[in-house]
């Protein structure tokens, strides 16, 4: 659409004298006009976010008349720094994800951002609404956390931190082991951050993870709403002092939260993708505190870490007190070529003949799917039900669930297993851990789903590979190195 | 620095690895718009046919099927109101869950580029039919205002072509929200620019799918009765 800049105020309007929103060199914004009447709905929409004309259920008349008196913000959808546009929503300066078309709404070429055109299409003319009104009180219970669970000492002595950090608007990152209970961890913060009537939000990249937190939190934290955010979730337009969202859906947020908690920081969107870290940067307010918490920092952090350039606090054992599986590294030859050959190499047979022989589950990761579906009829000889999921697997949560009722002896997997699932008694192998697929923080997390329940803190970790890495001998190491601060720490009984 | 530019897939984003030929060597290159993954999964409408409106026989049931028509087509071409208006629908592929994907992406999503995809397809058949006038069908106003561009006509746009918006829509509600009969018997939803340009020309119709064919009946019929020779029309879809 396009704006006409007039008496210090824009206005929308057609014709030659206006312009789209991103050529307009600044944009006014009015001093609020304390005696206006605004709107309610338009504050409990509008606080913390920046969205589209097209997702506000209010006539452009009423939301101008909020920007006039000073209650709503306009801002550019795309900018261009030094001549190149870049996506004020997502962050995105890639030209190859930039494309353009002759736009009815401003009747001119029009570029828009394709990397975040799925929450609605930004583009040179469209404007960002934002609040700029007073914003909304909580109402607190009288009782904020009922939770009664006890925290073990390492995790007591990581929510101590993060406590910390919310009160000092600091960043923090919380180092903790897979089965560390890191959850837990977070409730003494965000009651310390609700209590203070401060905004909370915990994003991930992960659908799933979100889908898991919520019913968590909803009961830790009863007296206390809370939105729980993914693609196509109900409680898209709810206010809430609470917020769990996956990193996706804080695209919608601006300057909203006195709190970020970003769980999984080394999965898989969030370093890869820098829109996805500018939108967490763009969510939380000026002063905020921003906790990370993930099992696998990325080397870049850890360097932070060990050189004292980043606050860090580790909980390295888990709460079941016994030290985490070790991966043995097991060669085993050029297994892709065997595979050509409908054959897998001797030792991985062996370790799956043995799993199968003690009804020990196991599951098995391989680097790609049409590796893994070569690898499946193979085995599929010693045991009928063995079971394969890859990530497009239309029946992944069956499977899943299979495994879970120990209905499958064997689950071949791609790296979508590698976090965030649970099986309690199982033993692990990756088939071909030599694949740059296998990073250090894959590796990790692999290792991780090993030795989970307290009935079983053990399981067999086995790398077959052609070729040792560095990503797997830093992984051992990283296990190795957290094992023996646990057990300096004594938070492990040997 | 990157020296050269690797092209990335309009629908997957993924690096397009082009295929190395003796023919991509020596003949002019192609742009690649998609990666070989994603264009198999588009797939060409192949095989015996309804001869109005392409629908193809088999995954039709044998009684809705007359010689050379489908049942839909025998129904419009029996109703006085509607015979001999719409010559022929020409369509590309079939409507499977992946078109429906891109189509959505493309439309109410609004990217635009996507249109590229089917430059190809789209010219190949204009050579073949050679109408005088290319006639996108039009959203209206308000339609048009929400998505920013007209996906028909941008298929004409984007395949190097000149479109002739000869038509205007009488705004209406969303046709995927009603039922055939619903669609049918509604009014005349389109009224007609200028009236010389017509008479007696050949033109082809452009849309995206061809769901009942009642809009292109409606364009049709008004094309028709203000003189064209000819109506036939385009859909990437059937």
């Amino acid at each position: 659409m396009r704006f006409l800049v007039k008496d210090n105020y824009l206005f929308p309007q057609k014709g030659s004298d206006s312009l789209p929103i991103s050529q307009i060199s600044t944009i006014p914004q009015p001093c609020i006009n304390s005696n206006f009447p605004y709107n309610p709905d338009l504050q409990l929409l509008l606080t913390g976010k920046q969205l589209l004309l097209d997702d506000l259920p209010f006539p452009l008349e009423e939301i101008q008349h909020h920007y006039e008196n000073g209650y709503i913000t306009y801002r550019k959808g795309i900018e261009y720094i030094k001549n190149y546009p870049v996506c004020c929503r997502c962050g995105n300066k890639a030209e190859n994800w930039f494309a353009s078309f002759p736009c009815s709404r401003c009747g001119e070429v029009c570029i828009y951002c394709r990397k975040c055109l799925m929450m609605g299409r930004i583009s040179a003319c469209t404007p960002l609404i934002g609040w700029n009104g007073p914003t909304l009180e909580h109402h607190l219970p009288e009782r904020i956390l009922e939770w009664n669970g006890q925290l073990s000492q390492g995790q007591q002595a990581a929510s101590n931190r993060v406590v910390e950090a919310v009160g000092n608007m600091t960043e923090l990152l919380v180092w903790a082991v897979c089965g560390a209970g890191k959850t837990e961890v977070l409730f003494a913060g965000i009651e310390a951050a609700l209590a203070a009537c401060k905004r909370v939000c915990i994003a991930t990249p992960r659908t799933d993870v979100v889908l898991e937190l919520t019913p968590r939190l909803k009961a830790a934290f009863p007296g206390i709403t809370v939105a729980s955010l993914y693609g196509g979730s109900e409680d898209r337009h709810l206010y809430a002092p609470l917020t769990i969202a996956t990193t996706h859906q804080l695209l919608r947020f601006y300057h909203a939260f006195d709190t970020v908690i970003l769980d999984e920081v080394d999965a898989f969107p969030y370093t890869v993708e820098e829109s996805l870290q500018y939108a967490a940067v763009q969510a939380r307010k000026r002063d905020s505190a921003m906790i990370y918490l993930t099992a696998t920092p990325n080397e870049k952090w850890q360097r932070e870490c060990r050189t004292g350039k980043r606050a860090f606090t580790t909980i390295p054992a888990r709460f079941h007190r016994h030290p985490l599986p070790v991966p043995h590294f097991t060669w085993c030859g050029n297994w892709q070529k065997q595979l050509k050959k409908d054959k897998l190499p001797a030792n991985v047979i062996h370790w799956v003949k043995e799993r199968l022989q003690n009804r020990k589950q196991a599951l098995l990761f391989f680097p790609h799917i049409a590796l893994m579906e070569k690898a499946l009829p193979i085995l599929r000889t010693f045991a009928p039900d063995i079971e394969a999921v890859h990530a497009e697997d239309p029946n992944r949560k069956e499977k899943v669930q299979k495994m879970r009722n120990k209905t499958i002896p064997l689950l071949l997997t791609t790296t979508i297993l590698e976090r965030g699932v649970t099986f309690p008694n199982i033993d692990v192998a990756v088939v071909g851990a030599e694949d740059d697929i296998f990073t250090e923080s894959a590796l990790v997390q692999i290792a991780g789903r090993a030795g989970r329940s307290k009935d079983f803190p053990d399981g067999v970790v086995t790398f077959f590979h052609y070729g040792k890495t560095e990503a797997m001998c830093k992984a051992r190491k990283q296990i190795i190195t957290m094992n023996q601060e646990g057990v300096k720490r004594g938070l492990i009984d040997l | 620095m990157i020296l050269f530019l690797q092209p990335h897939c309009l629908i997957c984003h993924g690096v397009i690895q082009p295929p190395i030929s003796w023919n991509s060597i020596f003949s002019e290159e192609k742009e690649l718009h998609i990666c070989p993954t994603c264009e198999g999964k588009f797939e060409k409408l192949e095989g015996e046919k309804c001869r109005i409106c392409s629908r193809l026989f088999q995954f039709l049931e044998e009684r809705f099927r007359h010689e050379d028509l489908c049942h839909d087509c025998v129904r419009w071409e029996k109703n006085l109101e509607w015979k001999g208006y719409l010559d022929s629908n020409t369509s590309v592929f079939l409507y499977n869950d992946f078109f429906k994907e891109v189509m959505a992406t493309y439309k109410f999503r609004g990217d635009y580029v996507l249109a590229r995809i089917f430059a190809e397809s789209i010219k190949d058949l204009l050579r073949r039919l050679n109408p005088d006038l290319l006639v996108p069908i039009p959203l209206s106003n308000e339609r048009l205002y929400e998505r920013g561009f007209n996906q028909a006509e941008a298929l004409v746009i984007e395949s190097g072509f000149v479109p002739s918006n000869l038509i205007t829509r009488i705004h209406s509600e969303k046709q995927s929200k009603k039922s055939r009969t619903e669609r049918i018997h509604i009014p005349q939803v389109f009224q007609i620019g200028d009236y010389a340009d017509i008479r007696g020309k050949e033109i082809l119709l452009v849309d995206d799918i061809y769901t009942t064919g009642s809009t292109l009946r409606h364009a049709a019929k008004l094309l028709k009765e203000s003189g064209a020779k000819r109506v036939q029309s385009l859909t990437l879809a059937r």
